[in-house]
């Protein structure tokens, strides 16, 4: 028999943006429970890095997000800080040649007067601030807000300091729905949850919980293998990346898309991370994608070509047809409201993203543009615009 | 028989691992005309079954240390003058793709993986063997504890011993074959402690009565450990290993039926060397990550699920021996042959057949009687390193359970980093998965099966050895 | 009885590598962990966490808990690598890369 219990929210995803959303709902003193289908961390964020970036976004709201989300992690770090391996390192972005430097440094002007730190760095510099940079390079930009943490501890601490009750392990089948057809509940495999409010955090599954709703959230996985070096003393003090990074980003292409971000860890190893690819759930291994990582990585750091790659790990963005994540309520769907879709951003952006979502549902004013993230927004778009095909974007 | 060539393509069957059932395949295929490449990591062919000295050391007993030699003899000289085969040793494969006309296997060479290698066939079998299965224990971590296995392996290739006085613990039929050989080596053993009371292959007699060589193998054991005095302690466990920087001791206490220790038996038995082992795990990493199907044994382990003719579930993958579940070198033998002869399309061989039969029944028996114990995680003491590479002491892992949420292996090595060292969770998974209350199993995929220089990943062509 | 007796092993003559400095007899045929088990010793690597010793644990290339510093190179599974003459094995301290800290 189904037990029965009620709630004032339930979170679907126990991922760091759904750990987030509890946090924050749980704050503005909201009864909360978590229900995931897998374990905390089971998916995009158990597979990624932990970058907390403002470095690689261009002014928009995306950008907007993340530094209220670098304001909120900081805040986050005084209580959590050491469990969540939370280091306020900043991030190098560095040029391979003279062309791309300018570009880099124009870039920055524009985030600079958005209120993002970036310093400009000669190449002479990149070397005093990562001793093992190859030589040669022409200069780069720092961004002393970047920052990282563990993602799935992250996730996890976040989860644990919200109090929610959790229902691991299980997956959500059905939404109740009221005779105005607005939300009253969670139905799982083993129970039934009572809430006038769900939050759907189930990322690169986004899509799926939406429609359990009857309505159409386009998101999609884009694929990212990591690679991780036997454990190492700080090698990289920062995380220190290509300006290429930057384009791979945004590029709408399906093809594979690589930058190396190179970035040392607390616990010893480094993380290479970031192809892009769109394969839809393939989890097919492409050694030419390990290779690329692997040989742009080298060309950053020429010391690790001697040091193991002791593993690899894959997983899967979820990415909205416009690269910006939906959040906030659904006008379609009354109760419903929509936390997903963050791309590679997600473990960044979850504080910021919890923190606006726990407003609404507290009735409170959310002080923040949402109006770019309205989950309602491909409405009517094209479907094969959601696809993979050129100029899907 | 063709050692160290430049080419490495056109192969009908590439053969990872070299031990029994890889030697059977390689030596059947060649026989049916395929031409194949025999990969294997170790510097001399035998797996970790027939391991024996480097030639160096001139043995000429080798056989003293094995049950089977011959067979291993003459499959050698048979590989050897086999124009279809071409052996690699040395080579370990990290990663096995497919593209529309076969695999293509990435391998490093050699203990210090300089070199790359890539290796392109039809067809593959996977003769991967497996690993020791460890059930951590406080002290488990002294130097002077090894794995029965290990000890096992030192011993054959190395003609070395860990110590003088050497405790056998754990449980398994590879406890007796240790034992017979190290005191058969001049170590004195004072005590096999096992944890089961054998009683499990009573319930298989139909099955034992199928299988007599396994009984004379196990009678034979028996014989030499009675000349040599050593006790045989059933339904007990080594629940603690003492020592500041090497063992000088162990505790052994009675087990009741869930495996959980008995207070009051406590007893200990001073020694200089633990060899110590719960069981052999299949090595499957690469098929796991190409996504083959895997089913759970009787002793909790994952081996591959493969069909009549060692098909696994992926096209042109196929398994034999204890990828397929442990089973010993016999059935490993006979699903080689078996392997090879699907792989040439040829109708199966009627004696392998029944062999497998056989041997396959007396494989579930005894996974069924030393399947641990579930309360076994009772002698692991908050402080024990459940992960000896990343020092993950079970405190940590029963918090991530308890505080955190993690219900399963892989939620528990991500919040606690228990499984993610140098070994890959080869040593701590079993337990990790127990003390996660989550399942037992299968394992996660690791798109890497062993690790790769950096800068060898980053070689433009895998295939730079054609050019030598 | 010991285990060359028991296979009737007629080995050549034994090399020598140093161990921490001091010379130690390797068979032909036999890996640095076999040299140094023959010689006694059975810890050449000290932990990155707890500064515990370790030595060959599963000996068959799987636990990477045998890692010792080998000419040089750090992280050389010992069993795995034969001992050749004049080889210097050094204890290897936590992960063995100390010198590429920054």
């Amino acid at each position: 028999m189904l037990k029965r219990t009620s709630y004032d929210v339930v979170v679907i995803g126990a991922g760091v943006v759904g750990a987030a959303c509890a946090y924050y709902a749980a704050r503005a003193g909201l009864r909360v429970a978590v229900v995931d289908r897998g374990p905390v961390a089971g998916g995009t964020t158990g597979a990624g890095e932990g970058n907390l970036l403002v470095s690689d976004k261009e002014p928009g709201p995306e950008l907007d997000l993340a530094l209220l989300s670098t304001e909120l992690w900081r805040e986050l770090a005084d209580s959590l800080g050491e469990q969540v391996e939370y280091e306020a390192k900043g991030g190098l972005v560095v040029a391979s040649g003279a062309a791309g430097l300018d570009a880099l440094n124009r870039f920055a002007v524009e985030q600079r007067r958005v209120g993002v730190e970036a310093v400009a760095v000669d190449g002479a510099e990149l070397r005093e601030l990562e001793p093992h940079l190859a030589e040669g390079l022409p200069g780069g930009v720092l961004y002393p807000q970047d920052a990282q943490v563990q993602p799935a501890l992250a996730a996890a601490q976040l989860l644990r300091a919200s109090g929610a009750d959790r229902y691991l392990g299980e997956a959500v089948t059905a939404l109740r729905r009221g005779a105005d057809g607005s939300i009253a509940g969670v139905v799982t495999e083993r129970r039934e949850l009572a809430a006038p409010a769900v939050v759907n955090a189930a990322g690169t599954w986004g899509g799926a919980v939406a429609e359990l709703a009857g309505v159409r959230l386009p998101v999609l996985p884009r694929r990212g293998f990591v690679l991780v070096t036997e454990p190492l003393p700080r090698v990289v003090r920062r995380k220190v990346y290509a300006a290429d990074y930057v384009a791979d980003v945004a590029s709408g292409s399906a093809d594979l898309q690589s930058s190396a971000v190179v970035e040392g860890t607390p616990a010893g190893p480094v993380l290479i991370g970031a192809s892009r690819e769109r394969v839809g759930f393939d989890r097919t291994l492409r050694v030419e994608v390990l290779r690329r990582l692997a040989a742009q990585a080298v060309a950053l750091f020429p010391v690790l070509g001697t040091v193991a790659v002791q593993r690899a790990y894959r997983g899967f963005r979820p990415y909205l047809p416009d690269h910006l994540p939906a959040i906030g309520q659904d006008v379609r769907v009354p109760g419903l409201y929509h936390a997903c879709g963050h791309e590679g951003a997600g473990i960044g952006l979850a504080p910021a993203t919890g923190l606006l979502i726990g407003r609404q549902l507290a009735g409170e004013d959310v002080g923040f543009d949402l109006s770019p993230f309205r989950p309602e927004r491909f409405e009517g778009a094209d479907e094969g615009s959601a696809g993979s095909g050129p100029g899907a974007e | 028989m063709v050692n160290s060539r430049s080419e490495r393509v056109g192969y009908d069957l590439a053969v990872i691992g070299a031990g029994p059932a890889g030697l059977a395949a390689a030596d059947a295929a060649a026989g049916l005309g395929l031409r194949v490449a025999l990969v294997d990591a170790g510097s001399r062919l035998g797996g970790q079954y027939y391991r024996h000295p480097a030639p160096e050391l001139g043995a000429a007993r080798p056989d003293r240390l094995h049950h089977g030699w011959r067979t291993f003899e003459w499959l050698r000289e048979r590989l050897a003058a086999a124009p279809l085969v071409d052996y690699l040793p040395g080579h370990h494969v990290w990663a096995a793709e497919r593209g529309a006309d076969g695999w293509t296997l990435q391998a490093t060479r050699g203990p210090e993986g300089g070199d790359r290698v890539a290796v392109e066939a039809r067809a593959v079998l996977l003769a991967t063997g497996a690993y020791e299965r460890q059930l951590p224990f406080p002290g488990w971590t002294l130097p002077g504890v090894v794995s029965a296995g290990g000890a096992q392996a030192m011993l054959k290739s190395g003609l070395v011993l860990p110590g003088r006085r050497i405790v056998v613990a754990g449980s398994g039929p590879l406890l007796l074959a240790a034992a017979s050989s190290l005191t058969a080596a001049g170590a004195r053993v004072p005590a096999i402690v096992e944890a089961t009371g054998y009683l499990g292959y009573a319930r298989g007699l139909p099955v034992l009565a199928g299988n007599p060589g396994k009984l004379a193998e196990g009678a034979d054991h028996a014989r030499r450990l009675l000349r040599h005095g050593v006790r045989l302690r059933l339904r007990s466990a080594v629940v603690e290993a003492h020592g500041s920087d090497r063992v000088t001791g162990v505790t052994v206490a009675r087990l009741d039926a869930r495996w959980k220790p008995v207070p009051g038996t406590e007893r200990r038995i001073a020694c200089d060397a633990l060899a110590v082992g719960h069981g052999l795990v299949p090595q499957i990493d690469l098929a796991v990550e190409l996504g083959a199907d895997t089913v759970t044994t009787a002793d909790g382990t994952a081996a591959l699920r493969v069909d009549a003719q060692q098909r696994t579930t992926v096209p042109g993958l196929w398994a034999a021996g204890e990828t397929c579940g442990v089973g010993g070198a016999d059935l490993a033998l006979a699903e080689g042959v078996l392997a090879a002869y699907s792989v040439a399309q040829r109708p199966a061989p009627a004696k392998e057949l029944a062999a497998r039969r056989r041997r396959r029944a007396f494989a579930a028996l005894m996974a069924a009687a030393h399947a641990p114990g579930p309360d076994w995680t009772g002698w692991v003491t908050d402080d024990t390193d459940v992960c000896r590479c990343e020092e993950v002491p079970a405190r940590a892992v029963r918090e991530a359970v308890t505080e955190l949420g993690a219900a399963d292996a892989r939620t528990v090595k991500l919040l606690t980093r228990a499984g993610m060292g140098w070994c890959q969770g080869r040593m701590c998974g079993p337990a990790v998965a127990c003390l996660s209350g989550g399942p037992l199993g299968r394992p996660d995929s690791r798109p890497l099966s062993c690790p790769v220089p950096l800068a060898q990943l980053a070689e433009q062509d895998g295939s730079s050895e054609l050019s030598e | 009885m010991d285990p060359l007796e028991l296979v009737g092993a007629e080995p050549g003559s034994a090399r020598s590598i140093l161990f921490d400095g001091r010379a130690v007899a390797a068979l032909p045929g036999q890996t640095l962990a076999a040299a140094l088990w023959a010689d006694g010793v059975v810890a050449w690597r000290v932990t990155r966490v707890g500064g515990r010793p370790r030595g060959a644990f599963c000996g068959i290339g799987q636990c990477f808990d045998c890692l010792a510093t080998v000419n040089g190179r750090p992280n050389q599974r010992l069993c795995l690598v034969p001992a050749e003459d004049g080889d210097v094995v050094t204890t290897q301290e936590g992960h063995g890369h100390g010198e590429l800290a920054v």
